[in-house]
């Protein structure tokens, strides 16, 4: 944990005639303080005229980095991915009113996702509130229901324990948002900082080690099953727990089928790992849940899209729920063994007890395999070559994986690119992959890619992103070029809001009602990308063919005095497959359009 | 749908109440009445919810309501082991003709009278809802000109307490 340097306003006095007496300072002082002995080293930001005095404060330190954003969504974004690839918590800060309302996207979205950050505004002067300030806004009351707590300080003698109270809650149990609303009258007031400060949160005991005699019904059930699988979610990696997760799966012999969220916190190259299930999923991993007798739901939430038609999900699978929020379990699926705790704790003992079972029942899943690896021969994750002889998405995108490593960190948009790139880029360790995967925010791709570079500035971090998502935050180029934070932008250039287009594509007879965004192929290419790109000061480079791809890419990963962008200009007729259409049982999984696979009747 | 009586104790702190509330609106679920007020406990309030609510999406609120952080307990209170009373005050019309009928009334369900006047009496009842409903449908005839009603308040019983326990760890 860095310690505050002695700077004038930022180190405790201990040379003055009063050594035991604490400091005074201002609230905001205490805002930076306080950040600084969290351990907090970046923070993204804008100000504004509520938080102008904490501004004045930052000024006057180097303990904090901030990096001044031009959008308080991307302040947001920046946090979450700087939390999402390394699991400290990322700090965001906007001034009152607008400002604070711009950061409720990205709120919203950690809070889906689990994303430990930590929002700081201003507010107006305690005696304004409630008048209908210039830019006063109730963000505590805005962001309720999408923040896992909230606090409203309005005495400076109160910033220390809140922010840290914050923090705490944030980072523990099930991660999430959590707001600091600050008054500009609290952050320009002085008080005695004291550190620590004294905690109170009698209502908050997050459960982390699992019951014994759970964890040992879930082995027994365990062993004894015959077409067990492991559903790996977001959790996993939340929780830090992909060694053990490694260990339980090889002990176990186990399929392994990792979401949305969980990408990485399993290798796939590892011959157990059957791919991601879901609405676009691979078939071997939607038919792995689908027809198996044991689930074992490892910080996963038995997502809609994961699920399919609920009522009809792994019929006769029973259910091993791990997860750290008690709230989770039984909510959509009813849980035969419901473990509360953290996954990393659980999945150790879950290991142990396992062992401890398997030497009086020895379990038997070759039969189990045969079939898996009989899906996985017959349905391979593949894609054909576009009807329109344009460059086919998937291969820009398998190639960018393929060319960087699983040691660089991805953080896609939302839409069929995010598919694509969650199922053609090859993860093979925790918070590689970035996404906005419960809000579905698009969006968040390129400022999120720019706070994991700030968190670890030595990866090389892509932004997988579409032409309609780069358009909702790709301000935050201007951010990456001046405060030298060289991401790289891959805009999947199909001219379209895809994932959309797609579904009228399928299911409303070919209408493709507003979906087209004239920024690829024989369009008028407005906004032209390569241009703005440009105008933010990043190298910009068009590929429009094949053998142009790898070039692109190699140049791209050799440039690192500038962000990079890549405008793949690619066909819109791609789709992503497989797919299992919405509201139907995850048995009509379709390899592509209109071919299902076989599967074993009931 | 079935009638819960959710009890919970709460940190004293700004914004609780819409916490709460705004939670069981999320889970598009319908408060039928609610009492707030201090505990024996300097800081806690004590807050009873009456909920219309199957019970497996009781189970969920319950949990949902456990995750707010100023949330300190949640116990569901059965009818047979707890006491549950409400408080009404009722306006109801009286002049000199029906006056003692309507004391007579007040009388029989052990309510009060709590003011006075030429044509109107405010009276008090307390009770469980059973007596108060019937209590309101004898009124009725008379003039029921206003009511003013607490939502429901309810305690274990025995000498068990919602805030045993809360504080050792």
């Amino acid at each position: 944990m860095p310690s505050p340097t002695p700077r004038a306003s930022a180190s405790p006095d201990t040379s003055g005639a009063h050594g035991s007496a604490p400091e005074v300072l201002t609230g905001s002082g205490a805002i930076i303080r306080t950040l600084a002995l969290l351990g907090v080293t970046d923070v993204f930001g804008i100000p504004g005229g509520a938080v102008i005095p904490l501004y004045d404060e930052l000024m006057t330190q180097d303990v904090i980095r901030h990096i001044l954003v031009r959008h308080e969504q991307g302040a947001g974004h920046a946090a979450e991915g700087y939390a999402a690839a390394t699991g400290r918590v990322g700090v965001a800060i906007a001034t009152s009113g607008p400002g604070a309302t711009n950061l409720v996207t990205a709120i919203a979205d950690a809070y889906m996702d689990s994303v430990p950050i930590l929002c700081i505004t201003g507010q107006v002067f305690s005696t304004s509130m409630g008048t209908d300030a210039f830019q006063e806004a109730d963000i505590v009351g805005i962001t309720m229901p999408i923040t896992k707590h909230s606090f409203l300080v309005r005495r400076a003698e109160d910033i220390p324990a809140a922010i840290a109270a914050a923090y705490h809650i944030a980072s523990t149990g099930r991660p999430g948002p959590v707001l600091v609303d600050i008054t500009k009258d609290a952050q320009q007031n002085l008080a005695p900082f004291i550190w620590p400060p004294k905690l109170d949160l009698p209502g908050y005991r997050p459960i982390t080690k699992a019951h014994g005699k759970q964890v040992q019904a879930a082995a027994q059930l365990f062993v004894e099953a015959k077409k067990p699988v492991l559903y790996v979610g977001g959790g996993v990696i939340r929780a830090h727990a992909s060694a053990e997760l490694l260990k339980l799966a090889e002990l176990t012999g186990a399929p392994v089928v990792t979401t949305l969220m969980a990408r990485g916190a399993f290798p796939d190259s590892h011959e157990q790992h059957v791919g991601m299930p879901g609405m676009h999923g691979t078939v071997p991993a939607v038919l792995a849940l689908q027809e198996s007798d044991l689930i074992v739901s490892l910080g996963a939430r038995f997502d809609d899209r994961v699920t399919g038609k609920v009522s009809e999900f792994a019929p006769n699978a029973k259910i091993v729920h791990v997860d750290v929020d008690p709230a989770e379990i039984s909510k959509i699926r009813t849980a035969d063994v419901p473990i509360v705790g953290d996954a990393k704790d659980v999945i150790a003992d879950l290991t142990v007890a396992y062992a401890a079972a398997a030497a009086e029942t020895t379990p038997d899943i070759s039969v189990w395999w045969s079939y898996l690896n009989g899906l996985r021969e017959e349905y391979p994750l593949g894609f054909s070559e576009p009807s329109d002889g344009l460059l086919a998405p998937q291969y820009v995108i398998k190639r960018i994986g393929e060319l960087t490593g699983p040691e660089g960190t991805y953080a896609a948009g939302v839409g069929q690119h995010q598919m694509w790139a969650a199922q053609y880029i090859k993860y093979e360790r925790p918070n590689s992959w970035l996404n906005s995967g419960g809000a579905g925010t698009m969006g968040y791709s390129v400022p999120a890619a720019m706070g994991a570079k700030v968190a670890e500035p030595d990866r090389v971090v892509w932004a997988i992103d579409g032409d309609g998502c780069f358009q909702m935050t790709n301000q935050e180029l201007a951010t990456c070029t001046i405060n030298n934070i060289p991401i790289k932008v891959a805009i999947i250039n199909n001219s379209s809001l895809g994932m959309v287009r797609q579904w009228q594509s399928l299911f409303y007879d070919g209408r493709h009602s507003f979906t087209d965004l004239n920024t690829g192929h024989g369009t008028a290419m407005v906004p032209d990308f390569v241009k703005l790109a440009e105008a933010y000061g990043a190298l910009a480079i068009r590929v429009t063919s094949a053998d142009q791809v790898d070039d692109a890419i190699k140049l791209a990963l050799a440039t690192n005095d500038r962000p990079v962008v890549i405008d793949f200009i690619v066909s819109r007729d791609a789709m992503v497959w497989p797919m299992v259409p919405q509201g139907v049982s995850n048995s009509y999984v379709q390899y592509a359009k209109d071919h299902a696979p076989t599967w074993e009747e009931e | 749908m079935s009638t819960h009586v959710l009890s919970l104790l709460v940190e004293n702190k700004p914004g609780l109440l819409t916490r709460v509330a705004g939670l069981f609106a999320r889970r598009g679920f319908n408060i039928e009445s609610l009492a707030v007020g201090h505990s024996e406990i300097e800081g806690l309030s004590r807050i009873t919810i009456l909920v219309d609510v199957e019970d497996v999406p009781l189970e969920q609120v319950t949990k949902q309501l456990n995750k707010l952080i100023n949330v300190i307990k949640i116990v569901e209170l059965e009818p047979s082991q707890s006491v549950q009373r409400e408080h009404l005050l009722i306006k109801v019309r009286a002049d000199n003709a029906t006056r003692s009928q309507v004391l007579e009334a007040v009388t029989l369900f052990r309510a009060r009278v709590v003011d006075v006047s030429t044509d109107a009496l405010v009276i008090e009842v307390t009770g469980d809802s059973g007596k108060t409903q019937a209590f309101l449908r004898v009124l009725e005839p008379y003039g029921i000109k206003e009511i003013a009603q607490s939502g429901l308040l309810a305690i274990g019983r025995g000498s068990k307490s919602i805030t045993d326990r809360v504080f050792k760890n």
